[in-house]
C-alpha cells in the first residue's frame, strides 16, 4: 500500500500550488491537453469500430490458426511500446511498405502527424478493448441471440439489439481502459509521431519535455494525467475489478 | 401450413433420424424421454442446426435439404419458437419484447408497438406491458413468450416443454389456456414434451421419439394403449380417462363413473391413472377404495420386473403388478377380475376438450 501511495504522495508534494493554474493554462499546456484528448479519444473510437468487429471474429468464428491470429492482435499489448512505434514507422513510415506508397499516390502522410498519433495510440490500446470484449462473448449465453433469430432478426440486427446490451457493462469497461492507455501512450508515439508541440506532442509527451525545462509544469501535467487515471479505476472497480460488493451504491 | 420433415443430424453420442409430419391446423406433441433428441429435433426444424441428412418442408417452401445445398436461415423461415425457458429479452419490456418480432421484420416501431400491445390485451397481459421480464411471474413471462412467437403468425409453432418450467399450480391453469392459443387454423404446431399429460392435454396426436428415433406415432389414447416399447409402456402407459366431473365424480365419456379427489373443480377434464395404482382382487374386494369395477383380463404383457395386465370394462384400464403378484392372483387372458382404485390415486386435469 505504501509502497503504491508514496510516489504520489511525493508528487502532490512537489507541485508547485500557487502557480498550477497559471502551468496548466500556458499555451503549450493546453495545446498537450487538447491533442491528447482528441487523439485519445478518436482513438478509443477507432478501437471500438474496429476492435468490436475483431471481438467476435475472435471469439465466435472458428478458423484454423485463431490462436495465432488472436496473439498477433495483442502483441501490441505486451510489446515495450518504442518497438511498436518503430514497427509503424517501418511500415507507415514515409518510405514504409505501405506508408511509401500511399504518400506517393495519395499525398497521406502518418509519421510525425496528427494522424500518426492517433494510430500510435490506437495500436497499443485496442487490445484491451478487443480481450475485454471477446472475453465477455465467450461467457455470453447464446441462446437469447437464437431466439432472435427465430423472430426474425438478421444475424446484424440479433447482435444490435441483443448481444451489444449484453455485453455492454464490458463494451464500456473495455472502451475505458483503451481509452485511458492511449491517454498515457508515450513510447509508440513519440518513436512514430515525434515530438512536435501542437501537431503530435501530447501530455505524456509535454510531461517529458518539460522535465528537462520546467520541473513545475512537468508536474502539475503529471498530476492531470493521475487524476484522470484514477477517476477512471474508481469508476471501474464494479465492473472490472470485481468490486467490493459492501460498497455497492 | 403443413410441416413436412425427415431430420437427420448427427451432434455427439446423439444420431437422430425422423420424420415428423403436421397437418395444417394440426398440434402434435413430440414425446420422449430426456436426451431422446426431442429438442435437436426442434433446433434443426427452427433452424438453428443445419441437417446432416433429410429435408425439411415448411407449407410448401423446402427450407433445409442438404442435397440440394439448400438451408434457409431461421430468420427467412415462417417459424416462431417458445423455448423451455422462454429466453425473453432481459433489457426489454414485455411489450417491446412482444414487438421485437414485427420490428425484426421492418415495421415502423409505433406499428410494432400497436400490434404487440393488441396482443398482450388479448392474452391478459395488457396491465405487464412495462414490466421487465425479471418483473414477470412464471407463468406471465411464458404467455409473452408465446404472444412474442405469435405476433409473426408464423406457419409453424414450435414449443419445448412449455410447461415444464413451471410450478404445479400454474401448470394445471397455463395448459388449460395453452390449448386456445394452440390450435391455430392453417399453422402447424409442435410441442415437444417428456411429460404424457401435456401431450394429452395439448395435442391432437404424438410422435414418440427415443435415442433419435420415431417409436411409435398417432392419437395419444391409441399409443398407449398398443405400447411398442419399455417407454412407452412405463412412460407414456398412464390410464387416460376423458370425461365430466361433476360434484367429485368423473363421469367418463364412455359411461362408467370414476371417484375422483373432493377438491375437484366441475367440468370437463381428464383422468390420469398411475398402472401401478391400479389393485386387482377374485373376490369383489371390501376396503376403502372408492372405485371398483368389476373387469376381463385382455392380456398380460411382461417388461422384466413388472407385469401390465390390461382389463376391459366399465373403462379401460391398463394396471401394472409384480410377477409374484401375478403369480398368487393366478390370473389368465378372458378370466374375469375386480380391480379397486383410491380416490386419492387419481389425478385429474381440467380440458378444454370436446
Amino acid at each position: 500500500m505504501v509502497f503504491f501511495a508514496l510516489p504520489f504522495l511525493g508528487l502532490l508534494w512537489r507541485v508547485p500550488w500557487g502557480d498550477a493554474w497559471g502551468l496548466l493554462t500556458q499555451r503549450s499546456s493546453l495545446d498537450a491537453l487538447r491533442l491528447s484528448l482528441v487523439c485519445s479519444l478518436s482513438a478509443t473510437a477507432i478501437s471500438v469500430v474496429l476492435g468490436v468487429p475483431l471481438a467476435w471474429i475472435l471469439g465466435r468464428v472458428g478458423f484454423p490458426g485463431r490462436g495465432i491470429v488472436r496473439a498477433l492482435c495483442v502483441l501490441s499489448m505486451v510489446l515495450p511500446p518504442v518497438v511498436g512505434g518503430v514497427a509503424l514507422f517501418a511500415a507507415f513510415g514515409r518510405r514504409g511498405m505501405v506508408g511509401g506508397p500511399l504518400y506517393d499516390w495519395f499525398d497521406v502522410r502518418f509519421a510525425f502527424t496528427t494522424k500518426g498519433v492517433i494510430m500510435a495510440e490506437t495500436f497499443v490500446s485496442m487490445p484491451f478493448l478487443v480481450l475485454t470484449v471477446e472475453a465477455a462473448l465467450r461467457g455470453l449465453d447464446r441462446r437469447p441471440e437464437e431466439a432472435a433469430r427465430t423472430l426474425g432478426a438478421s444475424r446484424w440486427y440479433a447482435f444490435r439489439r441483443v448481444t451489444v446490451p449484453a455485453i455492454r457493462p464490458a463494451l464500456v469497461a473495455g472502451a475505458v481502459l483503451a481509452w485511458a492507455r492511449a491517454l498515457g501512450e508515450f513510447g509508440a508515439t513519440i518513436t512514430f509521431a515525434g515530438n512536435l508541440p501542437g501537431r503530435t506532442q501530447t501530455m505524456p509527451l509535454a510531461v517529458y519535455l518539460a522535465l528537462e525545462s520546467d520541473t513545475g509544469q512537468a508536474l502539475v501535467l503529471s498530476l492531470v494525467l493521475i487524476t484522470v487515471s484514477f477517476g477512471v479505476l474508481v469508476g471501474l472497480r464494479d465492473r472490472w475489478l470485481g468490486g467490493d460488493p459492501g460498497t455497492l451504491r | 401450413m403443413s410441416l413436412r420433415a425427415d431430420v437427420g443430424v448427427r451432434l455427439g453420442e446423439l444420431e437422430l433420424r425422423a420424420e415428423v409430419q403436421v397437418r395444417a391446423g394440426e398440434v402434435v406433441a413430440v414425446l420422449g424421454p430426456n436426451g431422446a433428441g426431442k429438442t435437436t429435433l426442434l433446433r434443426a426444424l427452427a433452424g438453428l442446426l443445419a441437417l446432416d441428412e433429410g429435408r425439411i418442408e415448411i407449407g410448401d417452401v423446402v427450407v433445409d435439404d442438404p442435397d440440394a445445398d439448400v438451408f434457409v436461415e431461421p430468420e427467412h423461415r415462417s417459424v416462431g419458437v417458445v423455448f423451455q425457458d422462454y429466453l425473453l429479452f432481459s433489457n426489454l419490456t414485455a411489450l417491446e419484447n412482444v414487438a421485437f418480432g414485427l420490428r425484426a421484420r421492418g415495421r415502423p416501431r409505433a406499428e410494432a408497438r400497436a400490434e404487440a400491445a393488441s396482443w398482450l390485451d388479448r392474452m391478459g397481459l395488457g396491465p405487464l406491458a412495462r414490466r421487465r421480464p425479471r418483473e414477470l411471474s412464471g407463468g406471465q413471462a411464458q404467455r409473452v413468450a408465446l404472444a412474442r412467437a405469435l405476433t409473426t403468425e408464423p406457419g409453424l409453432l414450435l414449443l419445448d416443454e412449455p410447461l415444464a418450467a413451471l410450478d404445479a399450480g400454474t401448470r394445471v391453469e397455463v395448459r388449460r389456456d395453452l390449448r386456445r392459443w394452440l390450435a391455430r387454423p392453417g399453422a402447424a404446431t409442435v410441442v415437444i414434451t417428456h411429460d404424457p399429460v401435456d401431450a394429452y392435454a395439448l395435442a391432437d396426436r404424438v410422435v414418440v421419439l427415443e435415442e433419435g428415433r420415431v417409436t411409435q406415432q398417432g392419437p395419444l389414447t391409441e399409443v398407449t394403449a398398443h405400447p411398442r416399447s419399455r417407454y412407452v409402456a412405463e412412460l407414456v402407459g398412464t390410464n387416460l380417462v376423458a370425461g365430466t366431473v361433476v360434484g367429485g365424480v368423473l363421469r367418463a365419456d364412455g359411461g362408467a363413473d370414476l371417484v375422483v379427489p373432493g377438491d375437484t373443480p366441475d367440468g370437463p377434464a381428464f383422468a390420469a391413472v398411475r398402472p401401478s395404482a391400479i389393485a386387482l382382487h377374485r373376490r369383489r374386494p371390501e376396503g376403502s377404495a372408492r372405485n371398483v369395477w368389476d373387469m376381463t383380463v385382455l392380456d398380460i404383457d411382461r417388461h422384466g420386473e413388472r407385469v401390465r395386465v390390461r382389463l376391459r370394462g366399465p373403462v379401460d384400464l391398463v394396471a401394472e403388478l409384480t410377477p409374484a403378484g401375478l403369480e398368487a392372483l393366478d390370473l389368465h387372458h378372458d378370466e374375469q377380475v375386480w380391480a379397486s382404485l383410491k380416490a386419492s390415486e387419481v389425478a385429474v386435469v381440467p380440458a378444454d376438450r370436446p
